[in-house]
């Protein structure tokens, strides 16, 4: 069972409260497909991915990339119970859409950089370790049921 | 992992100029954060008291390794002779707990001094977990350079960064065995 700190649940919420989930989902995910190349293969039916300023106005990534982000929501209200909360999403991921999950790690990387991006100087060393922990534990859970 | 091309090598020493001013600011932060988030790393730095983001040994140290960043722009076209003596220094003094090695499951052959997700002799890609500073380092610093240049850390920038930050660690562990 993973312990949260008042100060962590703070930061997580404050985080999700203030987040413009167009603007960073959708660069999280264009961002994830040109730093890590090799997970566009997920998105073959989504269009023209030639290269990066494809990728970067392409509305398919975008929408996509908001709704992904708009998963977190639910682990963020239920901290607490994570790997409960996205046991169903796991299955879903595993035997639907055949995702490695190692990709899981490399999206949540992405979306921290466009985090930081935004936040600036208040993306503190303290904010980053809660924000990186709580997005370790997402993706520990979405892991959690491939078998 | 591929290495770099004439692309990523102008990309990186075009992004470096436009940044290297703050490099010394880079580099205190970076490293004060990795000890703040990934506590396991201050295993290495036992020797000094005071490991907060202000102490005074955390920001030189930080300074020394953002010179060593910048000395690896300049030796981009070769960086594991580039290294060799900064290899060494890293081989012999860090003295990395060997029970962090694990092997890439088809080949076997150690992923402890490789960079993530693909093994560089089978291709078989997998997740590295053990505690490599300078990898974990490289992460903060990319941290970092999207803290302090929004605008002009791109994906495009990113993707070429981090191929550089992992072909310096690689030719940092060049001396490890």
């Amino acid at each position: 069972m993973v312990e949260w700190t008042e100060q962590e649940r703070s930061i997580i919420n404050g985080i999700f409260a203030n987040l413009d989930y167009d603007d960073v989902g959708a660069k999280a995910l264009c961002r994830c497909l040109i730093v890590y190349p090799w997970t566009q293969r997920y998105f073959g039916a989504f269009g023209n991915l030639y290269n990066a300023e494809a990728i970067k106005t392409n509305p398919n990534i975008a929408a996509h990339g908001v709704k992904i982000l708009h998963g977190l929501d639910r682990a963020v209200k239920n901290m607490d119970n994570i790997k409960a909360t996205y046991a169903e999403l796991s299955v879903l991921h595993s035997e639907k859409l055949h995702v490695d999950p190692d990709n899981f790690k490399l999206l949540s990387d992405c979306l921290t950089i466009v985090i930081a991006a935004r936040l600036g100087s208040s993306f503190t060393p303290e904010t980053q370790a809660a924000w990186q922990k709580f997005l370790a534990v997402v993706v520990s859970a979405l892991g959690r049921q491939y078998h | 992992m591929t290495s770099l091309t004439a692309k990523d090598k102008a990309t990186v020493k075009a992004f470096w100029a436009q940044v290297s001013g703050k490099a010394e600011d880079i580099g205190k932060d970076a490293l004060g954060r990795m000890l703040i988030v990934y506590p396991q790393t201050k295993t290495y730095f036992a020797h000094w008291k005071d490991l907060g983001p202000n102490s005074a040994p955390v920001k030189k140290h930080g300074m020394t390794v953002m010179g060593g960043v910048a000395d690896a722009v300049t030796k981009i076209d070769d960086l594991t002779a580039g290294l060799l003596s900064l290899s060494e220094l890293h081989a012999f003094t860090l003295r990395i707990d060997p029970q962090n090695f694990k092997v890439c499951s088809c080949c076997q052959v150690s992923l402890r001094l490789q960079r993530l997700f693909v093994c560089l002799f089978c291709s078989h890609a997998f997740t590295f977990n053990s505690c490599f500073v300078p990898q974990i380092l490289a992460h903060n610093i990319l941290v970092v350079l999207a803290i302090m240049f929004p605008t002009e850390f791109t994906p495009e920038v990113h993707v070429c960064m981090d191929k550089f930050l992992a072909a310096l660690a690689r030719a940092l562990a060049e001396k490890y065995r």
